[in-house]
Formats: structure tokens, sequence, C-alpha cells
């Protein structure tokens, strides 16, 4: 495989429309943090790295938008924003969340997730809930299509309705309609504080309500979410060291709403009462002024070595937990929205190992250790996915993350879910050679 | 290949009381809301059901016969306006509310279910955002349709943002799914939802719409500020937004506009302001109360000459009424108006009224200015006189320079009345030949025979090609001479 990395769009659609003319299959790459993802497909002859297009074009602080190429790392992005007291409202995992003056994620090298991979994943994170997801950001988008069409759609201010919003439709389309080259995306006031409530349960139905309860309260939480651990584990003391045994309880879990303002405390006092009326002594609930840490376990918990993202309504969150809790899994959820990333054990063993959230804040109340690995049995792992679809059918599950044997015997997609004779029709005319990531989508676009 | 309209056939679909074909009866659809363009159609037909319009659609498709999906006509770019010799599908018995399910947040409706009846049927707990002011009449297919906005849509977003799924009948007469089937948001796929939403009526008609709710605010605060100039107004605002403030809305009247309103509704606002500025916070009360100390802070920082705070719900909805009558209020003070629709980027405020001023000059006409301000939406009101030879002409190009300011300003040629055909001619100052091509690319993956409201949207008529065969093995490599490299 021939890599490239074009410095310019023109560049770009030089090197695509080459690889068009002679029908070689090309990727696109920007912080390679998810290649795995889609099904699996042949390596192609050329990869497209954005690495070179990697500058901030525009901070228009005062209009809140920016015009980003797309091998800008977020955090890169996002560290310039806060300077300005300003973000992204995009926080996917593998892409660090600094603040102002946080110059840990500036070295674009191991910055993680470009914005232009974000886009064309449609990843998220807990922000969605109050700010919406890519689709809901990218006011412009210029793509590159196999022929060497440079185009622009959308524009740089927030509200416009000139043209077809041919940004949502790259935003998810995996680089399989073409190259995302630049992004003009919505900004918005990072807040000065936070304060976030935390309930804890071993009760799923009571979570649920608890979650149910936020949702439908005029709180305005930026961010809703569930966490639960089917199998909890506790370390404990032996003669050689510390050892592992499951926790206390078969599954706990929490539902944690986020505020965010001058005084986020009010609010988040508020959402403690309404979740003391609703719970009892089994479900303790605090505040955590010091939250970045539970918010950055939650993130995290999207990524492992086997995710399953479960698209749902918000009422079928007992059913996620209740078949992460029989998968021996581990969920987190958007909780107000429905989505949920379940997390399935890679080896065979039931019980104790699991995919317990090594990096669970000691303040979440959680024991902070990981099963030991086991072989992986790919058969085993995607009958465990197989399962969870049958369980929460119709609800998509797309398998996200997996090791290439277990991607191998299944489509991640779950099969051609929704209008793919359309979306054939739409690949058709924005790539006729068919030369981006041939097969990678659903239902083999 | 365009053919006769199957009379026959549509009335055996619809039945004959619902396919109107008599000249006099089609003018009810000659217009939508811009009343500039008028094209009688050859029939209108006022199907009941998903399955009528998918089989009208079919028929259409199947003689070659273009047609336009309606509403309730209420659109301001013409992108309604019948096509000669063609069909108006007219959704509006389609207005049945299918589901309301508050537990998650959702409602499933009928497309000519108006706008007012969502947020009514969610109430009071809960309600739709996009709030267009024709949303008492307006219809959710329409606002689909043209992703309508609103006075609340700088904090909530617009249509698209509400939308999770359609049943849309495409132009060949199948019935799909976009988005959502069961209401649910990340369907795998393209989001082709998020293309059609917006799309006009140019990629198919929506049977029925998935919508997101949200919790209603607890509490609402309003204010109404007085300025010398609107530049003070939008400097107020640019302060809210720089210290992290999200009011619910934010809108702006000019001199010309308080004028006007003042004479259609006695709110009491100064007839000597040079503008207006109305703050509504809403959400928890105890943010609201909050933050509502520094909204008035701000606009006594920037020389407000007054400050009315709404102490009650009367003194709110008087507010509001004042603002929601701005545009129907411009025939108090001109026989005829033209409203304009562009957008700016908010900084570009000053720069953007001076030049509109300077047009107005230009051309000898008056202009009246209200805008929704947090997100940059300018509506400048063009008065004329149609009595006067050429004063209509001259009002439409000076609308046109206007919103070609916008443009050059780094804005939009619309924010939320769409292009339809009245500003399709534009459409090339913002995008190049090659972006009009590739929203091209999109039309003819939906609508190869161009048959979904032709006419619209692009400014020159476009054929869509043949799709080039997929990649083929070349024959030399085909017998091992070259490798693909």
């Amino acid at each position: 495989m021939k890599s490239e990395e074009p410095a310019s769009y023109e560049e770009a659609a030089e090197l695509l429309r080459g690889a068009a003319a002679d029908g070689r299959p090309v990727r696109f790459r920007g912080g390679g943090t998810k290649l795995g993802w889609g099904r699996p497909i042949p390596e192609p002859d050329l990869e497209l790295c954005t690495g070179a297009l990697d500058r901030v074009l525009e901070h228009n602080a005062g209009d809140f938008t920016a015009v980003l190429q797309a091998g800008v790392p977020l955090a890169v992005a996002q560290a310039a924003f806060a300077s300005a007291g300003q973000m992204l409202a995009l926080d996917p995992p593998l892409s660090p969340w600094g603040g102002a003056g946080d110059d840990t994620a500036l070295d674009a090298a191991d910055a993680g997730a470009t914005i232009g991979g974000i886009v064309a994943t449609a990843d998220s994170g807990p922000l969605r809930h109050k700010y919406g997801g890519v689709r809901d950001l990218v006011v412009g988008v210029t793509v590159v299509l196999s022929d060497g069409t440079i185009a622009r759609a959308g524009g740089k201010v927030i509200k416009n309705v000139a043209g077809y919003d041919l940004g949502k439709l790259f935003a998810g389309a995996f680089g399989t309609l073409g190259l995302i080259a630049e992004v003009t995306v919505r900004l918005h006031p990072r807040p000065a504080r936070t304060a976030t409530v935390v309930a804890r349960s071993s009760d799923p139905a009571q979570l649920a309500a608890a979650a149910a309860a936020l949702a439908h309260a005029p709180l305005e939480a930026d961010s809703l979410d569930l966490w639960w651990d089917a199998f909890p584990v506790e370390d404990f003391q032996t003669e050689t060291g510390v050892g592992l045994r499951p926790g206390p309880a078969s599954g706990s879990g929490a539902v944690l709403a986020r505020f965010a303002s001058a005084d986020p405390f009010p609010r988040a006092e508020e959402a403690t009462a309404l979740l003391r009326r609703i719970g009892d002594a089994d479900m303790p609930v605090e505040i955590d002024d010091d939250d970045q840490a539970c918010w950055d376990a939650q993130r995290t918990a999207q990524r492992s070595d086997v995710v399953v993202k479960v698209s749902a309504l918000p009422a079928a969150l007992p059913a996620s937990m209740a078949a992460a809790q029989a998968l021996g899994g581990t969920l987190v959820a958007r909780a107000g929205l429905g989505l949920a990333w379940i997390q399935l054990p890679v080896c065979a063993s039931t019980g104790g190992g699991g995919a317990g959230r090594a990096d669970a804040p000691a303040q979440a109340g959680r024991t902070d250790a990981r099963g030991e690995p086991g072989a992986l049995d790919a058969a085993v792992v995607a009958e465990a996915v197989e399962e969870l679809r049958r369980r929460l059918a119709p609800a998509p599950c797309v398998l996200l993350d997996a090791p290439a044997e277990v991607r191998a015997r299944l489509d991640p997609w779950g099969g051609e879910t929704g209008p793919v004779t359309l979306m054939r029709k739409v690949k058709e005319r924005f790539d006729p050679a068919g030369v981006c990531a041939p097969g990678l989508f659903v239902g083999g676009i | 290949m365009r053919g006769p309209v199957p009379i026959g056939e549509l009335v055996s679909i619809c039945g004959p009381e619902r396919v109107i074909t008599e000249h006099a009866a089609l003018r009810t659809y000659e217009s939508d809301g811009l009343l500039q363009y008028a094209v009688v159609p050859a029939a209108a037909v006022l199907p009941d059901s998903a399955d009528e319009v998918a089989a009208v659609v079919a028929a259409c498709h199947r003689t070659g016969v273009p047609w336009v999906a309606r509403g309730s006509g209420t659109g301001l770019s013409g992108g309604s306006l019948p096509v000669e010799g063609g069909v108006v599908i007219s959704l509006s018995r389609m207005r049945r509310i299918l589901e309301v399910d508050l537990d998650n947040q959702r409602i499933l409706v009928e497309p000519g279910v108006t706008n007012a009846q969502i947020s009514a049927a969610v109430g009071p707990t809960h309600f739709y955002p996009p709030d267009p002011s024709s949303q008492v009449i307006c219809s959710i297919g329409g606002n689909v349709a043209e992703n309508s906005g609103g006075v609340h849509c700088f904090k909530y977003g617009f249509t698209t943002n509400w939308v999770v799924g359609c049943e849309v009948v495409l132009p060949d007469g199948s019935t799909t799914v976009l988005g959502g089937a069961f209401g649910e948001l990340d369907r795998p796929g393209y989001d082709l939802l998020g293309a059609f939403v917006g799309s006009e009526g140019t990629l198919g008609v929506a049977t029925k719409i998935w919508l997101r709710v949200t919790p209603a605010p607890e509490a609402t605060r309003t204010v109404v500020a007085y300025f010398n100039t609107p530049e003070e107004a939008g400097q107020v605002v640019s302060d809210i937004v720089s210290a992290g403030v999200v009011p619910g809305a934010m809108e702006i009247m000019d001199k010309l506009a308080i004028a006007a309103t003042e004479a259609a509704t006695h709110a009491g606002n100064p007839l000597d302001a040079g503008a207006l500025l109305i703050v509504e916070l809403d959400g928890s009360e105890s943010e609201c109360d909050a933050r509502f100390d520094e909204v008035v802070r701000f606009c006594e920082a920037n020389g407000a000459t007054g400050v009315r705070i709404a102490a009650s719900e009367d003194e709110r909805a008087l507010i509001w009424k004042a603002r929601k009558a701005a545009f129907a209020a411009m025939g108090r003070i001109s026989p005829n108006f033209y409203v304009q629709d562009g957008v700016i980027p908010r900084t570009r405020l000053p720069q953007a009224l001076r030049r509109i001023e300077d047009l107005g000059v230009e051309y000898g006409l008056r202009v009246a200015n209200v805008f929704h301000a947090g997100d940059g939406n300018l509506h400048p009101l063009v008065l004329f006189d149609a009595a006067v030879a050429g004063e209509a002409e001259r009002a439409e190009e000076l609308a046109g320079r206007i919103v070609e300011v916008c443009v050059d300003e780094g804005g939009s040629l619309t924010g939320e009345h769409g292009i339809g055909v009245d500003k399709k001619r534009y459409m090339p100052k913002m995008f190049s030949e090659a972006d009009l091509a590739t929203f091209q690319r999109l039309r003819c993956a939906f609508d190869p025979e161009g048959m979904a409201n032709p006419g619209k949207v692009m400014p020159t008529p476009r054929l869509c090609g043949e799709v080039p065969g997929p990649y083929r093995q070349h024959p030399l490599e085909a017998a091992g001479l070259i490798d693909r490299l």
C-alpha cells in the first residue's frame, strides 16, 4: 500500500483522480484511531493521509465559528478555542479533552483523532446530549471526489438553508463518498464551571428511572449518561499480592448528569433533590464538582477490544442494561438519546473477568481493576454480538471495535438496515469509479 | 419525455372529489406565500394516505409528469410554486398525529399537521422548538422541506436538528424510510435524512415524520431594551453571547420596523428609538434568575435609553405581539413590501446595515430591518408602491442587491425561507459551478428524471447523465501484462 500526504486540496484531487483512472482503491486516514471500523476489506492500494492538511484556517471567535482542515487533531483545535473561552462541543473518545493553557494535547503526533476522521465516522461523546452530534455542529464542508472535483456545501454561518446539506451526507459516510478536506463548525461558549450529579445503584430499573426523570426535567443538563458493569470486580489482598474477585453485587452502575454555567450548583442541587425523591437509601446521590475524570471514563468506555453501539429509544435502556448483564459486558449510554456502547468480554469465561472499566474513577465508587485477559475465542464473541442483536431487535447494533477474527464472522453493520438501494445510487453518483473505501460501508458499499 | 397528466388514474387513486382540474379551483394553488409568482397547475390532488401519495407519484413517474408537493402554502421563496402542466400534491388532508410517545420524547405525525399542533400535542410538559412565525398555519411537511427556523433556533436549533426519521415517497413512486425507523438516532448508513431535510421538495415527499421534543422550560424572562442605533443593540447581543449566556431568543427591530409595528399593535414601544432588542431567557428558574441581571447590565452598558422587563405573561405577550406582527405590519406604512431573508456572520452587522442603508438611498426606497440577532439572520423589508411604474422591479432588484451583500460579508443567501424559484438566480454568487454540479449528483441519485419540484433551487435546468459503469478490470491487467500498483 502506497501512502501519500497531500499538502493541498488540489494535490488530493490529483491523487484521487489518478487512483480512480486506474481503478485503485483508496482509503483516507486522519489520526488512525478508527481504522478497524466498518466491514473488513482488503488493504487498499493507496492511503491518503490528511497529516499535511493540518491548519486551523479561521477561528472567528466573535461569530463562534471555525474553519478547520481535515487533518487538524480535535484536541489541537480545542486548545485554540479554549484560549478564547470557547469549545467545539464534540468530545468523542481518543481525543484528549484539555483546558485553556493545557498543552498536553498540542503535540499533533499524539493528539489522537482528527476532525476529518471524527466527521467521517460521526463519532461523538457525552456532550451530544445537549449540543447534538457531528451532523448538528458542522455548518460547511469542502470535499474532494474521486473524479477530482473539489466542492463546497453549506457556509460559514450557523443558519443557512442555501443548497443541499452535503455536510450531513458526508458525516458518517466513512470516506466512501470522497475525502472530507475541510469543515466549518459551530462553536459554543466553554462553561465557566461544571458540576456532576452522580447516583449509584445496583438496581438497573432504579437507574433507568433516575435517568428518565432527569431527561424529563427542565434542567438543561449538558450531558446525561449512564453506566452499568455486569461484573464489578474488587481487589483483595492475597499472600502474594493483589487478587481479583467478583464484587458483592451482580452488576452495578450509575447515572451522571452534568450541569454547566457560571453557577451550575443550583441545578445540580435540584437534580439531587429529584433523584432522592425517586430513589431511596439504595441509591446514594452526590455532587462532584471536580468531574472531568468521570466524564473521561464515560468517553473512554466507548472504545475497547469489542464494542457494540446500540441505537435504541431511551425507554429501551433497561433492555440494553439487561443484555449487557447477561453477556457479562459493560455499558455506557447517552441516557436521554437512547444510544449505548456495550463492551463485551473477549474471553470466553463468564463472570469475574469481563470488560470492567479499568479507567473508572475512584469517586464514582467502583473498583479499579480489570480481569485477567483470556484467550480470544472469536466464535464465542461473534455469537455474543449476534445474541445482543437478537435481544435488542429492532434496534441497530453496530460492531465498532473488534479483532479481525471476530469481524470476519459477521457483518459489523448488522445487515442492510435502511434504504441501501438508494445509498448505492448516492455512492454511484459521488464516487462513480467506486474507489473510495469500496466494501467498507453498510451493504458492502 | 413529458406526457399528459393521467387524470383518470389520479381519479381512480384519490376519487373524483379529491382531484381538481377546473381552472378556477386550481387557482387556489397557483402561488405560495410569495405572490409575485403564479403558475396554474394541470391538476391538484389531495391524497388521504401515504399509499395514495405513493400511487400518485408512481403515476406521474410512469407518465413523465412533474409534480410539486404542497403543505399549507406559506413558503416565502416560491418553493411550492406549481409547474406548468404538472400536478400539485396537497398534503392538507394528511393531518393526523399518529403517536405521542412522551416517555421517549418523540412524536410521529403526518406532513399536514401544523407546527403549532405539535407543541400543543406534547404540552404542557414538552414542546417542539422550531417556531416559524407562520407556525399556526404552516405544516410540518413544509418545515421539513424548507428546514424551517424561527425565533428560538439560536438556542434550540432548526428543523433538521429535531427530525429523527421520515417515511418518504421517492420520485419513482417507491416508499422508503430515511433516518430512524422507529424514532431512534444513528441508524447505520448514509445520513440521507440530513440531506433530505431542507431539500425543498426536490428529492421526494415525506408522508410520516418522527420528531424529537424537549421538556418545556420551567421559567421565561423577557426584556425589551431601546437604543439609538441597531449597532448598539447588536453589540449587546455579542456581549451576551461572549459571556456564555444563550438566550432562547434575541430579536432586533430598527426604527422603521418599530413605527410599523406600533401602528399595527400599539405595544407601547417609543417611536423615537433607533432600535429595540428583545432578549428572552428560558430554562430553569435558578439559571434564568442568575443570568437575567447580567443581560440587563449589558443593555445598560451599551447605551440603552430604556429597559422594559415583562412583569407578567400579558406583558410578555405584548412584547412578542409587536415582533411577530412585523412583516404584516409593513402594510401600515407601505402599499407593498418584499420580505428578504439573508444571513451574515453576526460580527458583520454594522457593515451590513450600513451597506443596506446606502443601497436604500441608491434605489430611493425605504428598507425596514427585523432580525434574528443571535444567528445573524436578517429580514430586510423593502417597501414599495406597485402602483408606481417600475417601483416593483426596483424593489426586487434592491432585495437582490441586499442578499448579495450578505453573501459578500461571508453569509448566506437564505437562513430559513429557502432558495425556491425566487433566489435560484443568485446561487452562483454563493456556489461555484463545481459546487452546483455536486449538488446535482445528490438530486440525480434520488430523482434522475427530475420530476420532483423541477425548476427550484438550481439556477439553470440540469439533466442527469447515466451513471458510469463500475470499475472493470483493464484487458491488459486481465492478460497479466500490467499490475495494479
